[in-house]
């Protein structure tokens, strides 16, 4: 319990920290850094749709966040969630134009195509973690921009849109995670049932992690791998399913985007929300709730960004400074660790020493 | 001034533990103090603070007759307090003039060679003979422990924290650092010796204190107490440091190695057509000097290695080509030589831990679902069985519980286990002479109960106390097996260095 409180004042004082760092630049370019704030949060906040599109900036972030995360478990850094979340898009988004089934069916359809593209995009990088032992990091990248010239290929040659070469067909109304009563209940924002998603594969992960055998043998090679593999745990093939799952989770991501958020896939662009990601997993901790809670914060950092800039001076890159400030804070957590026990010790001493004080 | 350093009245609370609760250690110049008390006993929490790793919650702290704060490492550094770590914390591939001077350079010019020529003095002056230019890696442990000293030398300690020092050591390197230490005695520096072993107390120490569970024991005169007392100070009850058994009654060949083949990381032979049995009820204790083929030994038993050639049997079944899990339920248990490496998931739970090899087996987990209660019931269970202390019971960190406790746990996880044959490997490696009796009992207690122990151990003491045969191994090979009551120490020494019985040295 200790811990995750710790973990819980540690990503708030690094968001304080964060906003603060952002206030004092927006000062610094002359702007008034409280006008700055109330036009960032009002325009995240303000209307009911824009409640609604900050929700609908989380449902990608959630997804991608809890991807980094999950792999994190196992002791695995997924830097690319960015192609797992294209290729999820790609697959769901050809699913999309082409499959022709009732709606409920097809929607289940796009949903798990999303998954099995980002878990294919996942698995081979912890393939070769786990057979060759080649490092994760250095794969994953790789496989991103693979990702990206196969979406740049593929795209135009078989799903070229209606006037655009650099796009795909828009897919029809009845494949969209978009839908006409969330519509109507949000006035019309961009959210999408890819909330539902995300928020199941929130609680999925966290009894994956939690509660199951699975969370176990993943979590143990995470911490120890040496002990997994005294204790009979077979090492390679969690590091291999702990990828499937994460870039399945960052295809789910890319499902939500494309054919959800958008209702295309455009070719020559790597995702940030995947980079994005690997914030939203360390500031919520690596913990599936932390995740969901910061995904959100960051998702009304990034719709409240285009209002502030329409109604101050302020640059929207200034929410971007802030979501980087807050990165770096996070990451620096053993610092912040460090200023809270030292300002406890300093409050303690000074209660010693009114103490001995009044002992006088 | 009749004391050096002064520790009075120490209190440290920890959430659930009171490491120390009033706690009085009073060092003279010149002096080897010992401080002796079971793992966990709160040895080092007083030592961090006297360095300033820990602040004390009450008591004051004197050294040369004033009262000090020390608040960080650095202060005790200025006092004059230096700590030689159980784990050295030195750069390997820097020489050993670089390690020293680290954190110590001076500013914009780093002048290496008058700090070498320097070192060179001191380790002339306390007969250390390093060699100031030598890199870490290439120099053996007892060298580097005493790098570790000349730090402390280097900026100038009166006052020397030993953390354990010989747990590392070879016995000859032992011999070699007591000369050290009554050198560096003799040249006006003062020692404490943090450590639970009664035999290096008695051969060097002035003074001994002792704590335990936190409490202040007393303070004795070594010459005056024998080593019995001192051990029933520790533990708080009389102990025996012989295990009473009765005589083996050998059953049906549990484990059968045949002809076994087996290479080392770098690919050379470890074990060469290496032959043991282990029958039930017995236990054969495997001695040898470190890395002469018994880390690969078990290793190979138990799945963690591949085999050339060779076979392993467990009863009748060949097993070497099985997988690991599938040897731990056929009944391998194991107590792993590095308990945290091998042993615990340090960030699991104790309760996590204690069922890391049958964390899928019912009545834990049901269709992939893990059943926490069931899972607390069993550690709970081996908890209370084998006495493991600790902060929060079962919910504690494993990596927050002391090196003995951590011990027991995986102790009490792998006997619990039942199974035909238990491998123990360094099983009371760095434990107190309570834990040590009480896991001998327990390995004993397996014996009896018609289990074959195999027991690999470094310890000659530990081998000859419960073995009923001994195996000694050298370069891989077995040089003899003979009946314990029918060798003794030299004997076994001499075949330690590759030499058979009968041969002339």
């Amino acid at each position: 319990m200790k811990i995750k409180s710790n973990a819980l004042a540690m990503a708030l004082s690094a968001v304080l920290l964060g906003l603060i760092a952002g206030a004092v630049l927006m000062a610094a370019i002359g702007s008034n850094p409280f006008l700055g704030y109330t036009y960032l949060f009002r325009g995240g906040l303000m209307s009911i749709e824009r409640v609604g599109n900050t929700f609908a900036t989380a449902i990608t972030l959630t997804l991608t966040g809890l991807s980094v995360a999950f792999a994190f478990k196992t002791g695995l850094f997924n830097i690319g969630a960015s192609g797992q979340m294209l290729m999820g898009g790609l697959f769901a988004t050809i699913v999309a134009l082409t499959v022709s089934v009732p709606r409920p069916l097809l929607l289940l359809f796009t949903i798990l195509a999303g998954f099995a593209g980002g878990a294919v995009w996942g698995a081979v990088p912890g393939y070769l973690k786990a057979k060759f032992n080649v490092h994760e990091v250095v794969a994953t990248i790789m496989m991103n921009w693979i990702a990206y010239w196969i979406i740049y290929y593929v795209v135009p040659a078989y799903f070229k849109g209606a006037y655009l070469e650099t796009e795909s067909r828009i897919i029809p109304a009845a494949a969209s995670l978009k839908t006409p009563w969330l519509d109507s209940l949000f006035r019309g924002s961009y959210i999408n049932i890819g909330i539902f998603v995300a928020i199941a594969a929130v609680i999925v992960i966290q009894i994956i992690l939690k509660k199951t055998t699975l969370g176990y043998e993943l979590k143990a090679v995470g911490y120890n791998r040496d002990a997994a593999e005294y204790a009979g745990i077979r090492v390679n093939r969690n590091v291999i399913l702990s990828m499937v799952i994460a870039g399945g989770l960052a295809g789910l991501a890319g499902t939500t985007f494309y054919t959800g958020y958008a209702s295309n896939i455009q070719i020559g662009v790597l995702p940030n929300q995947g980079f994005d990601g690997i914030a939203v997993a360390l500031l919520g901790a690596t913990e599936p709730w932390g995740v969901f809670a910061s995904a959100l914060f960051f998702g009304l950092l990034h719709s409240g960004k285009g209002f502030m800039n329409a109604m101050t001076d302020i640059p929207p890159e200034i929410s971007d400074t802030i979501i980087a400030t807050i990165i770096y804070f996070t990451a620096t957590s053993v610092l912040l660790g460090r200023m809270w026990t030292f300002l406890g010790r300093l409050r303690r001493r000074r209660k010693d020493e009114s103490d001995k004080e009044v002992q006088k | 001034m009749e004391y050096i350093v002064e520790m009075l009245g120490i209190r440290k609370e920890f959430p659930g533990v009171l490491a120390n609760d009033d706690i009085t250690l009073q060092v003279r110049p010149r002096e080897i103090h010992a401080l002796l008390g079971e793992n966990g006993a709160g040895k080092s929490t007083l030592m961090s603070i006297l360095f300033g790793l820990y602040h004390a919650d009450r008591g004051t702290i004197r050294v040369k007759g004033n009262e000090v704060h020390v608040t960080d490492p650095n202060v005790a550094n200025d006092l004059g307090i230096g700590m030689v770590h159980q784990h050295f914390q030195l750069v390997h591939n820097f020489t050993v003039t670089e390690n020293i001077i680290m954190g110590n350079e001076g500013r914009f010019v780093l002048d290496v060679k008058s700090a070498a020529k320097k070192i060179k003095e001191l380790s002339e002056r306390y007969r250390l003979s390093i060699d100031p230019d030598a890199k870490i890696e290439d120099i053996s442990v007892g060298m580097q422990q005493r790098v570790e000293i000349l730090k402390m030398l280097y900026r100038n300690a009166d006052v020397l924290i030993f953390d354990e020092p010989t747990a590392v050591l070879t016995p000859q390197e032992v011999h070699e650092l007591m000369g050290i230490m009554k050198n560096l005695t003799k040249e006006g520096k003062s020692i404490i010796l943090i450590t639970h072993k009664l035999r290096e107390i008695k051969e060097i120490a002035e003074r001994c204190t002792v704590i335990r569970r936190g409490k202040y024991i007393g303070t004795v005169d070594v010459a005056d107490t024998t080593q019995q007392e001192m051990a029933s100070m520790m533990v708080g009850r009389e102990v025996s440091f012989k295990v009473k058994k009765e005589p083996a009654k050998p059953g049906e060949v549990v484990l059968n190695v045949q002809n076994l083949t087996v290479l080392n990381s770098r690919k050379y032979e470890a074990l060469k057509n290496f032959s043991i049995q282990a029958r039930r009820g017995e236990i054969v204790g495997i001695a040898g000097v470190e890395g002469n083929g018994q880390t690969e030994l078990v290793e190979a038993i138990t799945g963690l290695r591949d085999i050339v050639s060779g076979s392993i049997k467990l009863h009748e079944d060949e097993i070497s080509a099985l997988s690991r899990r599938k040897r731990n339920e056929l009944g391998i248990a194991h107590i792993p030589e590095d308990r945290q490496k091998h042993g615990l998931v340090l960030e699991f739970t104790v309760g996590e831990n204690m069922v890391l090899k049958t964390y899928y087996q019912t009545p834990h987990s049901k269709n992939g679902f893990l059943n926490e209660e069931k899972i607390n019931a069993h550690a709970q269970r081996i908890v209370e069985m084998f006495d493991v202390r600790s902060g929060q019971g079962i919910y504690s960190p494993a990596g927050g519980l002391s090196g003995g406790n951590q011990q027991k746990a995986i102790v009490g996880r792998e006997i619990d286990m039942n199974p035909d044959l238990l491998i123990a490997v360094q099983p009371t490696r760095g434990l107190d002479v309570g834990a040590i009796e009480y896991i001998h009992k327990r390995l004993v207690e397996q014996r009896d109960n018609g289990k074959a122990v195999l027991l690999v151990s470094l310890e000659l003491d530990e081998i000859f106390n419960l073995s009923d045969r001994i195996v000694v191994i050298n370069s891989g090979e077995v040089i003899d097996v003979v009946k314990t009551e029918e060798t003794n120490e030299d004997e076994i020494g001499l075949m330690m260095a590759g030499i058979k019985r009968g041969e002339s040295r």
